[in-house]
C-alpha cells in the first residue's frame, strides 16, 4: 500500500478550507447530520453512553450476587418507580436488570459502537469513498436506534407484571413474555427492538451498497482491508436475520394484544416455534457483534506487526464460512426444548464445524505476527489481548456445541461465562482495540499510550476475575438468572464481584484518558502507527477533512490488502 | 397421564418416529444396548433383598441427605459427582473435552508468547514479508477438523444414549412445572400428586405461605434445594418422566444425573431417568419463568422399591400394582394403557 500512498494524497493546502467551509451549524450538524463521520461519532458517544447504563445495571446485579440472599433489591425497585415494593416487584426488578442489561449491552451498546460507530467511520475511508452511499438513510438508522433505546429505558418505568418493566430477559421468550407479563412495558420493550432492528437494516443496506458500488477504482473486493469485508459480511447477517426477529416479536404483540395464539398452545400455536424464530435471528446475532471485531484485529495485527495479514483470501472466506454457518447452527439454544435425538445430532455436528474457520483465523493472527517486528502500542496490547480471551471463549463454545454435554451446562452460569468470553471479553475487547487504534484519526489529538496500557491490564485482570469463576459455578450447577443461591456458590460469586469493582476502575483510567487527550494530547499525525499503517485512512490527516476523497485515490496493482 | 392428552396427537406421532429413528440408532450401539435389561435385573435382586424387610405399609421418613453428594460443594470447581450411568458418560466426556480445550488454549498462549518474546523490534528489526503458506493453512484447517470428529464420535453416541426409550415397563412419573413450584404425579401407582415448595429460609422473606423453614428437620438440605415434599422414586430402575408445565415455560434440571429437560406449556416432553444409588439429588429450575424463578428447586429422593412403595402407600389414593399393600419386589408396575402407547417425546422443528 505505500507505493498506492504515492499515488494519491489528500492534498494538505486543502485541509484547512474544508475544515472552515462546509461544515453546517451546530443543530444541522448533529441532528440533521448526513456526514459518514459525524454519524459515526453520534454512535460512538451514544455507545458510551448505553454502555455506562448497561455497565451500572450488570454493577447493580453484581453486587446483589456478592452475598446469598436478597440485600439491595428493593432498594433498586424504588428506582424504577416502586413505592415500598413487595417481595414480587422486589424479585421482578432483578428480571429487569437482566433483560435491560442484555438488551442494552447487544443492541444499543456493541452493535452501534462496533458497526454503527466504527462502520460508518473508517468503511468509507477505508475504500476511498466520500461518503456512504445513501447519507439521510444513515441518519435515519442513528435515529431509530436512538429512540429504540428511548423506549426501552421509558419500559423501565412502566407496569410489567409483577412489577415495573418488562422482566423477561433479552430473549423475551413466549408465553412469559405474553400471557406472563400483563401491563405495557414488554410492548415497550419489543418496540425497542423494532426500532434498533429498523436502524440496523437500513444501516445494513447502507453498508452493502457502499462497499459494493463505492470503492476506488482499483480496490477490488481482494483488495479490501479485513475490516471492510468484516462489515460485508456483518451487514448481510444483518439484513438476512433480523427481518425474522421482527417477525417473531411482531407474533408476540399480536399475541400480547390481539388474541393471537401463535405462541400459546391452547390455541394451536406453540411456544418453542418462538425460540426457533428468535434463535434463528439471535444465532447469527452474536456473529454480527463479534466480524466487525474481527476485522478491527485483523488491521491492528497486521500494522503493529509491520506485516500485511497472512492468509489474506483464509481470512477473509473464514468470515464469509461463518457468517454462512451461523445460519444453521441455531436450535444449539434449544437443546433443552425437548428436540428430537437426530435434530440434536445434527446441530451438535453443524455447530463445532464453526470452530474451524474460527480457528483459521486464530491461526492467521499468530502467523501475521510471526516474522514481524511487533510494536507493542496500545492497540496491539488489547489485540493480542483478544486473541487470548477469544480463545478460551472459543473453546468453551465446542464443549457447549456438545448436545449431551449441554444437558448439564445448559442455562448455567458456564453459558454466561462462554458468551461474556467472546462479548465481553471479545467484542468488548475488540472496541477498547479499536478505539485506541483510530481516537487520534477521529479526534486529532493522542492518547496517553501509558493510560491505555494501564487500562488494558486493569480491565483484563477485572474481566477475568469476573468470568473465569463463572464456569465454576456453572460446572457446580448454578443456574443463570438467579438473584439468590444456595450458599455453596458463595466464595465464587464473591470473586467476580471484586473482579466487577476491577474492571469498573479500568474504566475510570480510560475516561481520564479520553480527558487527557482532548486537553494535553499531542496533535496527531497523518499516519501517527508509522509504516505499518497502509490503508487509506492513513492518507488524510488527523482528524481526516470534512468531506474527503474528492479526487478518487486509485489503488495500484501492486497493493496489498 | 390422562389430562389434556387428545391434543398431542399430532406431536405424539412425530415423536413416535423420532423415537423410532433413536432405537434404530440405539440399538446400532451394542454397547448400550445391552447395558439396559442389565439395570433392571440388578435392582430386582436388591429390590427383592429390601421386600423382606419391608412390613409395615405406608411409613416413610425422609432421607437425609448426605453431605456434598447431589448438591454444589463450596467453592466447587468442577461438574458434581454423577449418579447415573448417563452422567457418569457425560462426565467423562467432558473430562476429555476439558483436555482438548485446555492444551489448544495453552498452545496458543504459548504461540503468543513466543511471538512476543522473538519478534518485538528489538529482537526482530526488519520484518519479514511472508503472507502465504500453502501448506500451513491446510494444516490448520484439517488438524482442527481431525479433532472436531474426535470429539464428534463420542458425543453423538452420548445423545443417542439419553435418547434411548423407556422400556414398556418403565415407572411413568408426570412433572409439571408452575409458578414457582413443581407437582409430581405418580399414574402408575394411583394418580396421586405431591406438590412441592421451596423450604423457606429463616431471616429471609417468607417464599410459600405456610411451608416451614429449612433446617426445622433433621433431614433437611440445604437451603434454597430443600423442599418440603421431594419427589421419591424407585432407584436402579428406568423411570419414564414426563414433564410439562402449567402456566409458562420452565426447566427440570438435576445436574447430578446429568437431566435437563424444558417443562413446555402444550407439550410433554419424555426422557427416561435411572437412578443408580439411594440418595437425595437437587436441582433448579433452569428456564426464566417469572420472579420466584430462584426459589422452585427440585429434590428427588431415590429409595430401594420397598421403602419406595411404603411412600406410595402413605398417600391417599396410593397403590401398589391395584392393591394396597406392597407388591413383591420383582414386579415392575403393571403396563398400563398409559404406558405402553408410544410415549409423547418431543414434537421437532420439523413438525411444525
Amino acid at each position: 500500500m505505500a507505493t498506492t500512498a504515492d499515488h494519491f494524497q489528500a492534498h494538505p493546502e486543502d485541509h484547512s478550507h474544508h475544515d472552515h467551509d462546509h461544515k453546517p451549524a451546530f443543530f444541522a450538524r448533529w441532528f440533521m447530520s448526513t456526514n459518514h463521520k459525524d454519524i459515526g461519532t453520534m454512535y460512538l458517544i451514544f455507545a458510551i453512553f448505553a454502555g455506562i447504563v448497561g455497565g451500572l445495571f450488570s454493577g447493580m446485579m453484581r453486587v446483589e450476587l456478592a452475598e446469598p440472599g436478597i440485600q439491595y433489591l428493593d432498594t433498586f425497585a424504588t428506582w424504577f418507580g416502586a413505592v415500598n415494593p413487595d417481595f414480587n416487584s422486589t424479585l421482578h426488578t432483578w428480571n429487569v436488570l437482566i433483560t435491560a442489561h442484555g438488551l442494552i449491552m447487544v443492541f444499543f451498546m456493541v452493535m452501534p459502537a462496533i458497526i454503527g460507530g466504527f462502520g460508518n467511520w473508517f468503511v468509507p475511508l477505508m475504500i476511498g469513498a466520500p461518503d456512504m452511499a445513501f447519507p439521510r438513510m444513515n441518519n435515519v438508522s442513528f435515529w431509530l436506534t436512538f429512540f429504540g433505546f428511548i423506549s426501552l429505558l421509558f419500559s423501565a418505568f412502566v407496569p410489567g407484571g409483577t412489577g415495573n418493566g418488562a422482566g423477561t430477559g433479552w430473549t423475551v421468550y413466549a408465553p412469559l413474555s405474553t400471557s406472563g407479563s400483563p401491563g405495557p412495558a414488554v410492548d415497550f420493550g419489543i418496540f425497542a427492538l423494532h426500532l434498533a432492528g429498523a436502524g440496523s437494516i437500513t444501516g445494513a443496506i447502507n453498508f452493502i451498497t457502499t462497499i459494493l458500488n463505492m470503492r476506488a477504482p482499483g480496490m477490488t473486493l481482494h483488495k479490501m482491508p479485513l475490516f471492510v469485508w468484516s462489515v460485508l459480511v456483518t451487514a448481510f447477517l444483518l439484513l438476512l436475520s433480523l427481518p425474522v426477529l421482527a417477525a417473531a416479536i411482531t407474533m408476540l404483540l399480536t399475541d400480547r394484544n390481539f388474541g393471537t395464539t401463535f405462541f400459546d398452545a391452547s390455541g394451536g400455536g406453540d411456544p418453542v416455534l418462538y425460540q426457533h424464530l428468535f434463535w434463528f435471528f439471535g444465532h447469527p446475532e452474536v456473529y454480527i457483534m463479534i466480524l466487525p471485531g474481527f476485522g478491527i484485529i485483523s488491521q491492528i495485527v497486521s500494522t503493529f506487526s509491520k506485516k500485511p495479514v497472512f492468509g489474506y483470501l483464509g481470512m477473509a472466506y473464514a468470515m464469509v464460512a461463518i457468517g454462512v454457518v451461523g445460519f444453521i447452527v441455531w436450535a444449539h439454544h434449544m437443546y433443552a426444548t425437548g428436540l428430537s435425538v437426530n435434530t440434536k445430532m445434527y446441530f451438535t455436528a453443524a455447530t463445532m464445524v464453526i470452530a474451524v474457520p474460527t480457528g483459521v483465523k486464530i491461526f492467521s493472527w499468530i502467523a501475521t505476527m510471526w516474522g514481524g517486528s511487533i510494536e507493542f502500542k496500545s492497540p496491539m496490547v488489547w489485540a493480542i489481548g483478544f486473541i487470548f480471551l477469544f480463545t478460551v471463549g472459543g473453546v468453551t463454545g465446542v464443549v457447549l456445541a456438545n448436545g449431551g454435554v449441554d444437558d448439564v451446562l445448559h442455562d448455567t452460569y458456564y453459558v454466561v461465562a462462554h458468551f461474556h468470553y467472546v462479548l465481553s471479553l471479545g467484542a468488548v475487547t475488540a472496541l477498547f482495540a479499536g478505539f485506541y487504534y483510530w481516537f487520534p484519526k477521529m479526534s486529532g489529538r493522542m492518547h496517553s499510550e501509558f493510560l491505555s496500557h494501564v487500562h488494558f491490564w486493569v480491565f483484563f485482570v477485572g474481566v477475568n476475575m469476573i468470568f473465569f469463576p463463572m464456569h465454576f459455578l456453572g460446572l457446580q450447577g448454578m443456574p443463570r438468572r438467579y438473584p439468590d443461591y444456595a450458599d455453596a456458590y458463595t466464595q465464587w460469586n464473591h470473586v467476580a464481584t471484586i473482579g466487577y469493582m476491577v474492571m469498573a476502575a479500568s474504566l475510570v483510567v480510560w475516561f481520564i484518558n479520553i480527558i487527557y487527550a482532548f486537553t494535553a494530547g499531542k496533535r496527531a499525525a497523518d499516519n501517527y502507527w508509522g509504516e505499518g499503517a497502509t490503508t487509506l485512512e492513513w492518507t488524510l490527516s488527523s482528524p481526516p477533512p470534512f468531506h474527503q476523497f474528492e479526487t478518487l485515490p486509485v489503488i495500484g496493482e501492486t497493493a496489498h490488502h | 397421564m390422562t389430562s389434556g392428552k387428545t391434543s398431542f396427537g399430532l406431536g405424539r406421532a412425530v415423536s413416535s418416529l423420532a423415537l423410532s429413528l433413536a432405537a434404530a440408532l440405539t440399538t446400532a450401539l451394542p454397547a448400550f444396548a445391552q447395558e439396559a435389561p442389565a439395570a433392571p435385573s440388578a435392582l430386582a435382586t436388591g429390590a427383592a433383598n429390601g421386600a423382606a424387610q419391608a412390613s409395615g405399609a405406608g411409613s416413610y421418613t425422609p432421607m437425609a441427605p448426605t453431605p456434598g453428594i447431589g448438591m454444589p460443594v463450596d467453592g466447587g470447581i468442577g461438574l458434581q459427582e454423577q449418579f447415573s450411568k448417563v452422567g457418569e458418560y457425560g462426565h467423562a466426556i467432558h473430562h476429555g473435552l476439558l483436555w482438548v480445550i485446555g492444551l489448544i488454549t495453552l498452545f496458543v498462549l504459548l504461540l503468543l508468547v513466543i511471538v512476543a518474546v522473538r519478534f518485538n523490534r528489538r529482537s526482530n528489526p526488519i520484518a519479514s514479508k511472508t503472507s502465504h503458506n500453502t501448506l500451513l493453512e491446510v494444516v490448520w484447517t484439517l488438524l482442527p477438523v481431525l479433532i472436531l470428529v474426535g470429539i464428534a464420535v463420542p458425543s453423538i453416541d452420548l445423545i443417542a444414549k439419553q435418547y434411548k426409550p423407556a422400556p414398556k415397563d418403565a415407572l411413568t412419573i408426570k412433572v409439571t412445572g408452575n409458578q414457582w413450584f413443581w407437582t409430581y404425579g405418580y399414574p402408575d401407582n394411583g394418580d396421586f400428586e405431591v406438590i412441592s415448595n421451596m423450604l423457606n429460609v429463616p431471616d429471609a422473606p417468607v417464599i410459600n405461605n405456610g411451608v416451614r423453614e429449612v433446617g426445622s428437620q433433621p433431614w433437611d438440605g440445604p437451603s434454597q434445594l430443600e423442599v418440603d415434599n421431594r419427589m421419591v422414586v424407585p432407584v436402579g430402575e428406568p423411570i419414564r418422566l414426563q414433564i410439562t408445565a402449567a402456566d409458562v415455560i420452565h426447566s427440570f434440571a438435576i445436574p447430578s444425573l446429568w437431566f435437563k429437560l424444558d417443562a413446555v406449556p402444550g407439550r410433554i416432553n419424555e426422557k427416561v431417568l435411572v437412578i443408580e444409588k439411594p440418595g437425595v439429588y437437587y436441582g433448579q429450575c433452569s428456564e426464566l419463568c417469572g420472579v420466584k424463578h430462584a426459589y422452585m428447586p427440585i429434590a428427588i429422593e431415590a429409595l430401594p422399591r420397598d421403602k419406595y412403595n411404603a411412600w406410595v402407600l402413605t398417600h391417599a389414593g396410593g397403590e401398589i400394582d391395584g392393591q394396597d399393600k406392597p407388591a413383591p419386589a420383582t414386579a415392575a408396575p403393571v403396563p398400563t394403557a398409559d404406558a405402553s402407547e408410544a410415549p409423547v417425546v418431543d414434537a421437532t422443528a420439523e413438525a411444525e
